[in-house]
């Protein structure tokens, strides 16, 4: 076991836990955030997405032993900044959720991509999106809200 | 008395004696040295050859060719089957935003979750590719001629080459590679490190020789 001072939405944090432990456990766990899903267990699905450093980060493979002090922010704070509260917004606006367990990890994907690219084209968001797989198929609503999004960022 | 005739055939056959002789003493020690040197010349390039085909062995190994791709994706395995995830290539070689390589692969190799890391993860960019289309490995000519191109290898010489070889980290990383996700290790390259680079060293010091044909 060790201690880890993790920030985690703009808050410090103390864990103590086995150095392996992947961060989403770390979050879900131990801080009780439990927007963060688990899905597949080994980065295929994007159900576990969080930011880390603002990067779009599958936290379910990276050891909470490898963060560092880099920042960290999930579900639970993205919506605190510009883009997360326009993507959030979207997504209401075009009821993108079917039965929502992938969602938050499609949220945090697609702010990471709006933040990189407030323009994306459709084939932009099909390759940054490609990568987080949702078993209710709302895709083309993903899609629509992300451009959305993209509008009211102007 | 002799003729003039047979005076003229004595001296034709004493000048075609001397220009042999000349020839045979001035012309053969000058033309022995040549052959050694071009025997000397042939030598070393097989040498420079033969230590190519070593640095080849690795250079096409999963380890290394798996991220020396000419598609817009990356590979993964002994197998070198298509990067899972719907993984790209990008613009810089390294992903495209909301899917980086270091939305998974961090700074080192994560070994409880099977995911590989190192410094600054990304594809080598497609100047530096060393397969085809159809993720066939290009010929030992073809990619040592890619190798030693500086339009292509980001301007690298033969000193180059040899410290990227000794110390860039991604290569340092393919004989540090870690865990699958099984846990079993993953496969080093056919040569140590020492080997390969000591084999990169002889190639250099022979004038990095590549093979002919394509």
């Amino acid at each position: 076991m060790a201690t880890y001072e993790l920030n985690v939405n703009g808050q410090r944090k103390q864990v103590n836990v086995d150095p392996s432990t992947p961060l989403l456990w770390v979050l879900r766990e131990e801080l009780k955030l439990t927007g963060t899903k688990y899905g597949c267990g080994i980065s295929a699905c994007g159900a576990c997405t969080v930011h880390v450093a603002g990067i779009a980060t599958r936290s379910c493979v990276v050891p909470v032993s490898l963060i560092g002090n880099r920042s960290i922010v999930t579900i639970e704070g993205i919506g605190k900044d510009r883009v997360g509260r326009a993507v959030q917004d979207a997504w209401v606006e075009k009821d993108v959720v079917q039965c929502g367990y992938c969602q938050s990890g499609q949220i945090m994907s697609a702010c990471a991509l709006l933040k990189a690219n407030p323009k994306p084209t459709d084939t932009n968001i099909e390759e940054s999106m490609g990568g987080n797989i949702c078993r209710c198929g709302t895709y083309f609503r993903i899609r629509e809200a992300i451009k959305s999004a993209s509008g009211h960022l102007k | 008395m002799p003729s003039i005739n047979s005076k003229a055939r004595a001296l034709s056959v004493i000048l075609v004696v001397c220009s042999v002789w000349s020839v045979l003493t001035l012309a053969g020690p000058a033309r022995g040295q040549m052959s050694r040197k071009s025997k000397a010349g042939t030598a070393k390039r097989a040498d420079g050859l033969t230590a190519w085909q070593q640095i080849y062995s690795v250079l096409t190994h999963p380890r290394c060719i798996n991220c020396h791709t000419a598609t817009n994706y990356p590979q993964q395995g002994d197998d070198r089957h298509r990067h899972f995830a719907n993984v790209i290539r990008g613009q810089e070689g390294n992903g495209v935003a909301g899917l980086n390589c270091t939305s998974c692969h961090q700074q080192t190799n994560a070994d409880s979750t099977g995911v590989p890391g190192g410094h600054k993860w990304r594809l080598a960019p497609l100047s530096m590719r060393w397969q085809d289309v159809n993720d066939r490995p290009l010929s030992s000519g073809a990619v040592c001629r890619t190798v030693t191109d500086r339009s292509k290898n980001h301007g690298l010489n033969g000193p180059g080459l040899l410290k990227h070889h000794e110390e860039e980290a991604l290569v340092l990383w393919a004989w540090n590679s870690g865990r699958r996700p099984d846990g079993t290790m993953r496969t080093p390259p056919p040569l140590t490190h020492a080997e390969f680079v000591a084999a990169t060293r002889r190639w250099i010091e022979v004038g990095m020789p590549c093979p002919q044909g394509k």
